[in-house]
């Protein structure tokens, strides 16, 4: 039994997602992290929304929550300035968190509510069937998109930092255990930490682009996603083939649930 | 090294052999990882890391 086992539920697994889906790495890296910062388990909760990504939260062995689709941030909220003793960590998919749920994120964002959003982008809705999100990438096929989307994808760590957000960072499930380290820095951020975690979905994303296994998958985002220190050297033409991984942006703002703590101290009277 | 294998979790998704760098597994007849040359891991931890139904593990405090 490894320490972060105790974290999940596992009367519950094995759990549902395809052969070779990396959401299971992704929610592996949360529990090794929530271990490794020792939080205790009756005061961290889990909130996640609807797609593939946010069944993890049936499997996490903490107070969690399977909310509306996209509203997993506004459940979030309620829960963090209702308590905000509680460590609130939010999972969330591509579609979940940027389509449905786009105008909760940013607006959780710009409060700088000292919540942790890991976001699983795997590109695609899959447990609806492959339909193309808003950040699957042009030209990639999905059920919606045949000869390819030509939508343009959101840049979701360039939205949040847009937005408000006081801690980005990009991993991927092929970077497994620094992965581990970018979201326990997440949760000890006090304000809105949002982490991107790149997985591979090779039942409805990768089988339609013929990407290959979920090995080759794997391998693929080994090569495309490099340190931002090695990013930054890059030429602008290179920049395009590639993405940065690692922590991409901190900032410092108060937190919404400490300034909200404030105005109610003061509306009942206490000038202190 | 000691390789344990959790068959009723694996999904045969074959992550873990092709990521092992000295081609300790394969996938049996059911489609399921095995274990086929025990003696030649190094404890790398590659498979046990990457594998997203936590199916397999290796635990290096040795055989007693």
């Amino acid at each position: 039994m490894r320490d972060y086992e105790t974290f999940f539920r596992t009367n519950r697994l094995p759990h549902i997602w395809c052969p070779g889906c990396g959401h299971g790495i992704a929610m592996k890296a949360i529990a090794k992290a929530i271990a490794k910062l020792d939080l205790d388990q009756d005061k961290t909760v889990i909130v996640s929304g609807i797609g593939c990504s946010s069944r993890a939260s049936g499997y996490m062995d903490f107070d969690t929550l399977h909310t509306a689709h996209g509203r997993a941030l506004p459940f979030a909220t309620g829960i963090k300035l209702a308590n905000p003793e509680l460590n609130v960590i939010v999972i969330t998919g591509d579609g979940d968190c940027m389509a449905i749920g786009g105008n909760h994120f940013i607006h959780a964002a710009r409060r700088n509510i000292d919540l942790t959003v890991i976001l699983f982008n795997n590109n695609i809705y899959g447990m609806t069937g492959g339909q193309a999100s808003p950040l699957t990438p042009v030209e990639k096929k999905a059920t919606t998109a045949p000869y390819g989307t030509f939508d343009r994808p959101f840049n979701p760590c360039e939205v949040a930092k847009t937005a408000g957000a006081t801690y980005i960072a990009r991993g991927t499930a092929f970077h497994a255990a620094p992965l581990v380290d970018l979201i326990a820095q997440g949760i000890q951020n006090k304000g809105f930490s949002f982490i991107e975690t790149l997985v591979q979905c090779p039942t409805s994303y990768g089988r339609r682009n013929k990407m290959g296994s979920a090995a080759a998958m794997l391998k693929d985002m080994s090569e495309t996603v490099i340190p931002l220190a090695a990013y930054n050297r890059l030429s602008t033409e290179e920049r395009n083939e590639k993405l940065p991984s690692g922590v991409l942006h901190t900032d410092v703002f108060p937190e919404y649930a400490a300034e909200y703590a404030k105005i109610i101290k003061q509306a009942g009277g206490d000038k202190a | 090294m000691i390789i344990k294998v959790n068959a009723r979790f694996c999904k045969g998704c074959n992550i873990c052999v092709a990521f092992c760098p000295k081609q300790v597994l394969a996938l049996d007849s059911m489609g399921k990882v095995c274990v086929v040359d025990e003696s030649a891991c190094i404890g790398c931890g590659q498979c046990e890391l990457r594998c997203p139904d936590f199916a397999i593990r290796i635990n290096k405090e040795e055989k007693a």
